[in-house]
């Protein structure tokens, strides 16, 4: 208890160092895969191999995708940011799609039909009806990247990582605890966070 | 008001070997209920769907009240027409009310206007509002759902309505309600209606004007009666069915017979004694009343007055070909 009390002060750094981290990557992959999404789910052909793309991506291992970045981009946050933004495109991207997909074109014909413009199309139908599908995915992604974003201590970005090394380092299970259970309880809070913002989104179509 | 007039109207669906409209003109007076019949990819969904410019044309010219519409903007276009899908197509995040509001939102009416037509919308199409504005589509039932589907449609006061097939999810005695129901709110509105459907019944009881269609071209126009009596073809009178006896019977009207009629009256015969049918019924409910009382004849009025009497060689004649 007393060693919480002593480390409480590193802890919260780390843990604040680990929402910027995460929060920056999301928010950046977010504003790359939302268009990206859009454009892919309206130009199948072109959308297919970008999605191939990607998925290239994510079967890199991410040790080795942060040490493959070293050599262009150096040590640090930004990075840690790189590699963890283009982790999170391919479930962003994928889900977006979806969500895309998930609007049945009589829907979109039925808007068409009553004189809505295409941003009134996309704003009144398309995006209330496939953001739940969106979220869902923006959830997987954010966890992914709370968890992943741990390896980043490992090129000097710091966050909850700097913890685990440390404490293998210096053979400190305490320290190796605290950061993990800190990477899971920032998960969880997304995870729910996210849940919610879906839920509320769910609601009025399938009320209880 | 509103007359549609299709001048040589052409789609070619990009692929395709052959036109999926092709060459098609055709007139609908204002105020005309027009079904378009036809088999699965004769075309016919695909020229509703020109009319408010969902499907773009590759030839020829479409006038609504004379101005053609290519000159339009197709936004605008369809806020001013009427538009029933195929699989009712409520907005299933909205509410009753809030998918009824689409096009008067879209308007920019003021919310109190709004509310009020929503409410009457739904009484125009036998709906409680207390009971249905805030309620989710799938809280309906399908043939609920349709109403709402027409009240939607209706909502901006269009002077024309496209409808697709759109009782095509719904049983049978419900579909038979909504079709009376159309009707009788064509007959109210005065809106010009064009409807789609590949069902023959339901076709022939709905239509003012019957038009036939075949891979993408107009095999024959005419009303129910005359396309039952004189298909232009063997496709027409296959589709139709025209050589059942009782469904010609079905559309012709004992007004149409009685003008044509040998005598027109003999009250003095046996007063009381046989059917006295109005001219609007047809030939087959007038059957059905002779077999019934065992009467060999009925009495026909027009507008409150005897104005025939016919007999069963007379109705035997009519549907003998």
């Amino acid at each position: 208890m007393s060693w919480l009390v002593e480390h409480a002060g590193e802890i919260a750094a780390r843990t604040l160092e680990h929402l910027w981290l995460c929060g920056t990557a999301f928010a950046i992959a977010l504003a790359i895969a939302l268009p990206l999404g859009l454009f892919a789910a309206r130009r199948g052909r072109v959308g297919l191999p970008l999605i191939a793309a990607l998925d290239a991506i994510y079967t890199i291992p991410s040790l080795a995708l942060f040490a493959l970045l070293i050599p262009l981009m150096g040590l640090g946050f930004w990075t840690a940011v790189t590699a963890l933004v283009a982790y999170a495109q391919i479930i962003l991207v994928r889900n977006v799609v979806a969500a895309v997909q998930s609007v049945p074109p009589w829907m979109i014909d039925a808007a068409q039909g009553l004189g809505m413009t295409p941003l009134q199309v996309f704003l009144r139908v398309e995006l209330p009806i496939g953001a739940p599908v969106a979220i869902a995915g923006a959830r997987v992604a954010a966890i992914s990247i709370i968890a992943i974003a741990s390896v980043a201590a490992w090129i000097d970005a710091g966050g909850l990582g700097t913890m685990i090394f440390a404490g293998i380092e210096r053979q400190d299970i305490r320290l190796i605890a605290a950061g993990t259970l800190g990477i899971a309880a920032l998960a969880l809070i997304a995870d729910g966070a996210l849940r919610a913002a879906e839920h509320a989104l769910r609601a009025p179509i399938s009320p209880a | 008001m509103a007359s549609i007039r299709f001048e040589g109207v052409r789609v070619v669906y990009p692929g395709a070997a052959r036109a999926a409209v092709d060459g098609v003109t055709l007139a609908i007076p204002s105020g005309c209920f027009a079904v378009l019949l036809g088999p699965s990819g004769c075309g016919k969904t695909t020229l509703l769907r020109t009319v408010n410019r969902l499907q773009p044309i590759d030839g020829g010219r479409i006038e609504i009240d004379g101005r053609d519409t290519a000159g339009l903007d197709p936004i605008v276009l369809r806020r001013r027409i009427g538009y029933v899908i195929q699989a009712v197509g409520l907005f299933p995040h909205l509410t009753v009310a809030q998918n009824v509001a689409v096009v008067p939102n879209l308007l920019g009416w003021d919310s109190q206007r709004v509310s009020e037509r929503v409410d009457a919308l739904l009484a125009q199409v036998s709906l409680d509002a207390q009971a249905f504005r805030d309620r989710y589509p799938s809280q309906l039932s399908g043939g609920q759902q349709q109403r709402v589907g027409i009240a939607r449609a209706l909502a901006a006061e269009p002077s024309m309505l496209l409808m697709d097939e759109p009782f095509g999810a719904v049983d049978a005695i419900v579909r038979a309600s909504l079709q009376q129901e159309t009707l009788a709110l064509q007959r109210r509105t005065g809106a010009t209606i064009l409807f789609v459907t590949h069902d023959v019944d339901e076709a022939l009881s709905l239509a003012d004007m019957l038009v036939v269609m075949r891979d993408g071209h107009i095999e024959q126009t005419g009303t129910p009666a005359e396309i039952l009596t004189h298909p232009a073809t063997p496709f027409v009178a296959e589709l139709v069915d025209a050589d059942d006896a009782l469904r010609r019977l079905s559309v012709i009207t004992l007004g149409a017979l009685a003008a044509n009629a040998a005598y027109t009256t003999s009250s003095a015969l046996e007063p009381g004694t046989i059917p006295t049918l109005d001219a609007g019924v047809s030939l087959r409910a007038a059957l059905g009343a002779m077999l019934e009382t065992g009467a060999s004849r009925v009495c026909v009025m027009h507008e409150g007055r005897e104005a025939a009497v016919l007999d069963l060689d007379t109705l035997r004649n009519a549907v003998r070909r």
